[in-house]
């Protein structure tokens, strides 16, 4: 019987857990001709010069700038989804809805990202309004300064209908005797909405949270590769392709593997800590 | 068409217009990016020049792009890659989730470690250069098999899989066993059957995950003759590289603006999730794995 979950195991313990060991290669100088047993080892040297390179500042700048863009703007926004959508008393035109805002959940970030090529690039719809109104005509999908908007724009368009299931479950799971009550006790629409409605969705609003919080370090690396290049480093460089580039491509292992472990290390902390504030306040939390 | 309850007051008119205004702008702000490739994909050069680059509606829609996109071979090629990659990489990821949840949903010594174990994958990611160390060092890099070893599973999946299997009834399994049927035969047989609407939505999520992926192969794939539709799709759409064989292309016409060419690749990488959609939609909508996310 146990057999059976063999391959699912091996498949955990290779992806998952061994490429732990690999992390060996932050305090090497790796080389991979010669392989990690032999490569030398080198201390604490690799998270010296990663310390002393602006680059890697100007990386962890832009993450965590790019992060709390995201939290501050994105995480609300599947939460009003959710209230809008669940204030629909039709069924169908409910269902209309939920079937087209989930739908960019699927499509690729390679497609996301040339859909936006063509709405707010040089030949998109935005310009040609710009140019109309008389406005200087920039063209968004290049501009360094707008492209921590952008991609936090892009997040939204692609996951905030998604984002939206979990809360609506959660909407549904509200006892509806107590928006009754509530109505007797003479309370209005936007009485029951904060004293019935919101206290209903705080739960799973704080375990997402707190997974978001864990994933402060991680800004969705596939958008990013993408359109880094459109804007430079300068303003696209975030921890995720500060080690591809760094690593993958120029070879530098034993600093973007350092880069690497100071995230994954950094990340452990965090959600570590928002999961204990989590039940300091009284809240459940992702596990206890 | 379901009716308010009766103790909600009627909603007032303002009400009822913010709410539909600002749900028909979100519809309006998902729907119009699509209309807008489809329409360019099908426009000529006439109507790109007619609209400054913009084409809302082809005057005169051809098909001539898709037609180029085909002739030129290297879309051609990507599209069996991926296609090949996507139910390749789907049969094997179901093959090992369905046996593994299988495996943990019965009350057996060592499940619960294993689920724990499987489970905790959720919580960190492996990071990009030891999991590049990992695929080079078991001989993978180049393979196709890169694109679906390393994501062959999804803890939550799994997890969502196994719910399914818990709720067919242990009385069930037992008279099986009592009939002479193995474990494999039970979870053919009796288990996956009760299990089809499940196993089949998850089916689907890994096959859109296979054909959406475009990192791992652009890190584990040098060979260009070996890139899946996405990566073609970042070259030619996004960095703008000119499509091989359109430059040549000569038949005493002109050939299509190179924009429709673009979003004419774009639609063609859509069109799979697209068919696959309602049937996706189908299940999340019914609560399958909402259910799930509780337990």
């Amino acid at each position: 019987m146990l057999l059976l979950a063999l391959p699912g195991c091996c498949y955990f313990i290779v992806f998952y857990y061994l490429p732990l060991l690999g992390y060996v290669v932050a305090f090497q100088n790796y080389l991979p001709f010669i392989g990690f047993v032999d490569s030398p080892f080198v201390g604490l040297d690799n998270f010296r010069s990663l310390f002393t390179d602006p680059g890697f500042w100007a990386a962890v700048e832009n993450t965590i700038v790019i992060s709390l863009l995201q939290l501050l703007l994105y995480f609300p926004v599947p939460i009003g989804l959710a209230i809008l959508i669940n204030g629909l008393i039709s069924t169908r035109w409910r269902r209309f809805i939920q079937s087209v805002v989930y739908l960019p959940h699927f499509v690729s970030w390679v497609i996301i990202v040339a859909l936006f090529q063509q709405m707010l690039g040089s030949d998109g719809p935005v310009v040609h309004a710009l140019r109309a109104t008389g406005l200087p005509a920039v063209d968004l999908m290049t501009s360094p300064p707008f492209f921590k908007w952008l991609v936090t724009l892009q997040l939204i368009w692609k996951d905030a209908g998604w984002g939206a299931i979990i809360y609506l479950a959660a909407l549904l799971s509200i006892d509806p005797t107590l928006y009754e009550a509530a109505t007797v006790d003479g309370a209005g629409r936007w009485r029951r909405l904060w004293h019935v409605t919101l206290p209903g969705l705080i739960d799973i609003t704080i375990l997402l949270l707190i997974l978001r919080i864990g994933a402060l370090l991680s800004v969705g690396f596939e958008q990013i590769i993408l359109q880094r290049d459109n804007v430079g480093p300068g303003a696209g460089e975030v921890l995720d392709t500060y080690v591809y580039f760094h690593g993958i491509a120029a070879g530098q292992w034993g600093l973007a593997a350092a880069a690497g472990i100071l995230k994954a290390v950094i990340a452990a902390a965090l959600v570590i800590g928002a999961n204990r504030f989590a039940h300091r306040l009284g809240y459940g939390g992702v596990y206890t | 068409m379901s009716r308010r309850p009766i103790w909600m007051e009627r909603p007032r008119l303002v009400e009822r217009l913010a709410q539909g205004l600002i749900l028909s702008l979100v519809v309006l702000l998902v729907v119009y990016p699509f209309a807008e490739i489809v329409s360019t994909s099908l426009a000529g050069q006439a109507d790109v020049d007619a609209g400054g680059g913009l084409v809302l509606l082809p005057l005169h829609p051809t098909l001539r792009a898709y037609q180029v996109v085909f002739e030129g071979g290297a879309v051609t090629r990507a599209i069996l890659i991926s296609v090949g990659v996507t139910v390749v990489g789907t049969l094997a990821s179901l093959a090992t989730t369905v046996a593994m949840a299988y495996a943990l949903s019965r009350p057996i010594l060592g499940s619960r470690q294993i689920l724990r174990m499987a489970l905790l994958t959720l919580f960190f990611a492996p990071g990009i250069i030891p999991s590049y160390l990992v695929v080079k060092q078991l001989g993978l890099l180049n393979t196709y098999a890169s694109l679906v070893l390393p994501v062959l599973l999804n803890a939550f999946n799994l997890v969502v899989v196994r719910q399914f299997f818990m709720a067919v009834p242990e009385e069930l399994v037992d008279s099986a066993r009592l009939d002479g049927a193995g474990d494999l035969a039970i979870l053919l047989r009796i288990v996956l059957p009760l299990s089809k609407a499940a196993v089949a939505v998850i089916g689907l999520f890994y096959a859109v995950g296979y054909w959406n992926a475009f990192f791992n192969a652009l890190l584990y794939l040098n060979d260009q003759s070996r890139w899946p539709l996405q990566l073609i799709l970042r070259l030619y759409v996004i960095q703008g590289a000119p499509l091989p064989g359109v430059g040549s292309y000569v038949t005493g016409q002109a050939p299509p603006p190179p924009e429709s060419i673009q979003m004419a690749v774009v639609v063609i990488a859509l069109l799979p999730i697209v068919f696959a959609y309602p049937f996706l939609q189908r299940y999340f909508t019914k609560g399958v794995l909402s259910g799930a996310i509780k337990g």
